[in-house]
C-alpha cells in the first residue's frame, strides 16, 4: 500500500470535535521501502497488531488492535505520551507531543 | 478458586476446541472483531445487546440470562471458556456476570484475543450451529455486587479501589483514551479510593501476572486485604478484571465489583468528588 496525501496515517476525522478531543492516531506499516524516493511512506498494513497508549509516567492509559487498514486512534489529552506497538514478532515505541486541536496523524513502520 | 479454577491458556484452547464439555465465547468492547475472526468453534455474546438489561440500567434478568445461555447451548455442567480483545476487559465482565447467576465452572483464556493473535494462532469467520440446551440460573449473587449506597458508606472505612488510569483517576480524562471523552457529568474519583490501575495485574501480551505478584501490587499499594473491597472503572468492565485477579485468582472472598461505577456514581447529586493524584 502507498499512502498518499500528505497525512500518512490514521481513520477519517469527520465528525470528531477536533476543538474538544486531543486525537492521536496513525497507521502501522511493515515491508515498507523506509528510503522511498518520494519521502511518502508506504509498505503493507498491519492487521494484526495492537497499540497501547502509556502516559508520562509509562503507566498504561489505552489499548487498540489496528483495523483491517492497520489504523489506530486514541482520544488523549495535551502532554507526552508513549506509543507501544506490538504484533506478532515485533515491538516498537513511539513519544508523541499531544495538543489539543491538532491531531497527530503518524505512521509507524514495524 | 485460583489459577487453576479460573484460567485457561491458549494451549488448553487449541487442545478443546471439539470438546463437547466446551463452549468457547468471545466478548469484546468492538463486537465487529468477531466477525473479523474469531476462535474455531467460538460463539459470540455481545456486551450490550446480550448482557444489557436495556431498559433499565441493570444486569438482565435471570430468565434472560437462562434463555441466553440455554440458545447458545450451554448447561449447568458446562465449562465455560471467556475471551476477548482489550486485555479481557469485557471478558472479564462477563464472567463476573456468570458468577452473579451461580455458573460453576467458567475461565478465562488467559491473554484472551491478543495473546491468541501474538502467537500467531488461527481466526475463522465460520460461526458454528448453535446447539440448544436446558440451562437454570441461581439467583444473583449480591456478594460479589456492589450499589452505590455501599460505596458511599465505605468512603473512609472499607477499601475502595479505582482500577481506571490515572489519568482518569486524577479527573483529567473522562473516559480510556480510545474512547471519545465521555462518562459521568463530573470528572474524578471516590474519596480514599486508591488507585490501582487494573493493568498493573497484566503482563504486556495480556496474561495475568503470578499471585506473588498481584498481592503485592495490592498490599503494597495500601490495600489491608482483611477488610471488604470494592472494585470500581468507569462502567465496571475493567473493574471485573481488578475482581477477577483479587477474587479469584487470589481467592479474596469479600470482594465486590461496582458495575455502577463513575458514569454512576458520576453523575450523583451531593456525593463527595475528590480530583487529583
Amino acid at each position: 500500500m502507498k499512502t498518499c496525501g500528505a497525512t500518512p496515517g490514521g481513520p477519517s476525522l469527520d465528525g470528531i470535535d477536533l476543538t474538544k478531543q486531543t486525537v492521536i492516531q496513525g497507521v502501522i506499516l511493515k515491508d515498507g521501502d523506509a528510503q522511498s524516493t518520494d519521502g511518502v511512506p508506504n509498505g503493507t498494513p498491519v492487521a494484526n497488531g495492537h497499540v497501547r497508549l502509556l502516559d508520562a509516567s509509562g503507566e498504561f492509559t489505552a489499548e487498540v488492535p489496528t483495523s483491517a487498514e492497520g489504523q489506530f486512534r486514541f482520544f488523549a489529552a495535551p502532554g507526552t505520551w508513549t506509543i507501544v506497538v506490538q504484533a506478532p514478532g515485533a515491538r516498537t515505541e513511539r513519544t508523541i507531543q499531544a495538543k489539543q486541536g491538532v491531531p497527530d496523524d503518524i505512521f509507524i513502520s514495524i | 478458586m485460583s489459577r487453576e479454577t479460573s484460567l485457561v491458556t491458549a494451549d488448553w484452547v487449541a487442545e478443546n476446541l471439539n470438546n463437547p464439555k466446551v463452549v468457547i465465547v468471545e466478548v469484546d468492547e468492538d463486537a465487529t472483531l468477531y466477525d473479523q475472526g474469531h476462535i474455531e468453534n467460538s460463539i459470540r455474546f455481545h456486551w450490550r445487546d446480550d448482557l444489557q438489561d436495556g431498559l433499565i440500567r441493570d444486569l438482565i434478568s435471570k430468565e434472560k440470562f437462562e434463555a441466553l445461555l440455554s440458545k447458545s447451548g450451554i448447561s449447568n455442567d458446562t465449562t465455560v471458556i471467556l475471551y476477548g480483545g482489550n486485555n479481557n476487559w469485557f471478558a472479564t465482565y462477563a464472567l463476573w456476570y456468570f458468577k452473579v447467576y451461580g455458573h460453576a465452572d467458567v475461565r478465562l483464556l488467559d491473554g484472551g484475543r491478543k495473546r491468541w493473535e501474538l502467537d500467531a494462532r488461527p481466526f475463522v469467520t465460520e460461526v458454528p450451529t448453535q446447539k440448544i440446551a436446558k440451562y437454570v440460573a441461581k439467583e444473583r449473587d449480591n456478594s460479589i455486587r456492589a450499589y452505590r449506597d455501599e460505596v458511599i458508606a465505605a468512603i473512609g472505612t472499607g477499601n475502595i479501589v479505582d482500577v481506571r488510569s490515572p489519568a482518569e483517576f486524577s479527573g483529567e480524562l473522562a473516559a480510556p483514551a480510545h474512547l471519545p471523552q465521555e462518562g459521568g457529568q463530573v470528572k474524578g474519583h471516590i474519596p480514599t479510593a486508591k488507585n490501582i490501575p487494573w493493568s498493573k495485574a497484566a503482563n504486556e501480551d495480556g496474561t495475568f501476572k503470578s499471585e506473588a505478584e498481584l498481592k503485592e501490587i495490592y498490599v503494597g499499594a495500601g490495600v489491608d486485604l482483611s477488610k471488604d473491597t470494592i472494585a470500581y472503572c468507569r462502567i465496571g468492565e475493567r473493574s471485573a478484571f481488578s475482581w477477577f485477579v483479587l477474587h479469584e485468582l487470589l481467592g479474596i472472598e469479600n470482594v465486590k465489583n461496582y458495575d455502577g461505577s463513575w458514569t454512576e456514581y458520576g453523575s450523583l447529586v451531593g456525593v463527595p468528588v475528590a480530583v487529583g493524584a
